[in-house]
């Protein structure tokens, strides 16, 4: 495992800690998703697939921001 | 502009977890529960950091009051953007009897220590839902305040803030050195991600106690009893529509 997929993994893993479907759900999830790729050699298939996680991050992170947001909008706000 | 902002954060429970009340009606259940920043506290620091993103801001102090596990929310705090921390530790019985009257006057001596020109907390935390920090730390200070706020910005030596209020928006000009409080529209957060969190573990979370600060926090109300709200009654069907008036003129309601 390179060391970029390496960070992306952990990085992945904790955010993963929020999830609404729980950790441990989530961690499989991950793991199935990177063993898929784990064969991958030519590096433009890897950097593609990094690229993908970087992506589905900034989904997650967008995902906790909004669900806080409806949470708390609900909770203290009217209308 | 380059001023010094102090924010204040608190570590409550997390805001997706379901709260139980203790079966002697003492309080909630804290141990074992997922615990995190206020959200609103988040909008706070989140506030500071765009203000020195904009070079607006020189310094930004994050502090927090509580247990040792408030060192993990601060460091939430500095992996956003903070530059320093200050955890003034409270535990045990005297934690659970903290007022936002003694977290005020922390907050009123550190701005005085560290010659602060901006505090900027959360409007209220999601556990006690006070709504008073900002408030008081003005009145100890003598400052002006700009509660609820869902956009800031700074005009040499003011600040123009827009609040919102009952029913629609009130802009106001306050004079800095100011207290400031986020409402939930200010800003989005951003997320403290892994590689943050590593880097703020070498940023200085400096300890102190109440009494370095000259704050009393021994208990002066004691808490009698915390319940549960009620639970909300199940519905009825009905066949038809005939019914429904039926039943509605029964309830009153037409």
């Amino acid at each position: 495992m390179s060391q970029q997929s390496r960070t992306l993994y952990k990085t992945m893993l904790h955010l993963g800690k929020d999830y609404p479907g729980g950790y441990p759900y989530f961690r499989n999830k991950l793991k199935n998703a990177f063993m898929k790729n784990s064969a991958l050699k030519d590096q433009k298939e890897i950097d593609s697939a990094i690229a993908r996680g970087e992506f589905v991050i900034k989904e997650l992170e967008a995902l906790y921001m909004l669900r806080k947001y409806r949470a708390l909008k609900k909770r203290y706000y009217e209308e | 502009m380059s001023l010094r902002i102090l924010v204040g954060v608190k570590r409550v429970i997390d805001y997706a977890v379901k709260i139980r009340v203790k079966p002697d009606k003492s309080g909630v259940i804290t141990e074992g529960v997922k615990h995190s920043m206020n959200p609103f506290d988040e909008i706070a620091i989140e506030e500071a950091v765009r203000m020195k993103e904009k070079k607006i801001a020189k310094e930004i102090v994050a502090f927090s009051c509580g247990p040792a596990q408030c060192q993990e929310t601060l460091r939430t705090a500095l992996a956003m953007g903070a530059d320093r921390g200050i955890h003034v530790e409270v535990a045990g019985p005297q934690f659970d009897t903290l007022q936002p009257l003694h977290i005020s006057k922390m907050l009123a001596q550190l701005a005085k220590d560290e010659q602060i020109d901006l505090i900027i907390v959360g409007k209220q935390a999601i556990d006690d839902d006070c709504n008073q920090t900002a408030q008081m730390t003005a009145a100890l200070l003598d400052w002006p305040q700009a509660t609820s706020a869902s956009k800031i910005e700074a005009k040499d030596g003011s600040l123009q803030v827009v609040r919102e209020i009952d029913g629609g928006l009130e802009t106001i000009k306050v004079k800095l050195p100011t207290v400031v409080s986020a409402d939930l529209r200010l800003n989005e957060p951003r997320y403290a991600t892994l590689p943050n969190i590593m880097k703020a573990k070498k940023k200085p979370i400096k300890k102190l106690t109440p009494k370095d600060l000259g704050v009393d926090v021994s208990p002066r109300i004691e808490v009698v009893t915390v319940e549960e709200p009620p639970v909300r009654l199940a519905g009825a069907k009905v066949e038809n529509v005939d019914m429904m008036v039926e039943k509605l003129k029964a309830l009153g309601h037409a």
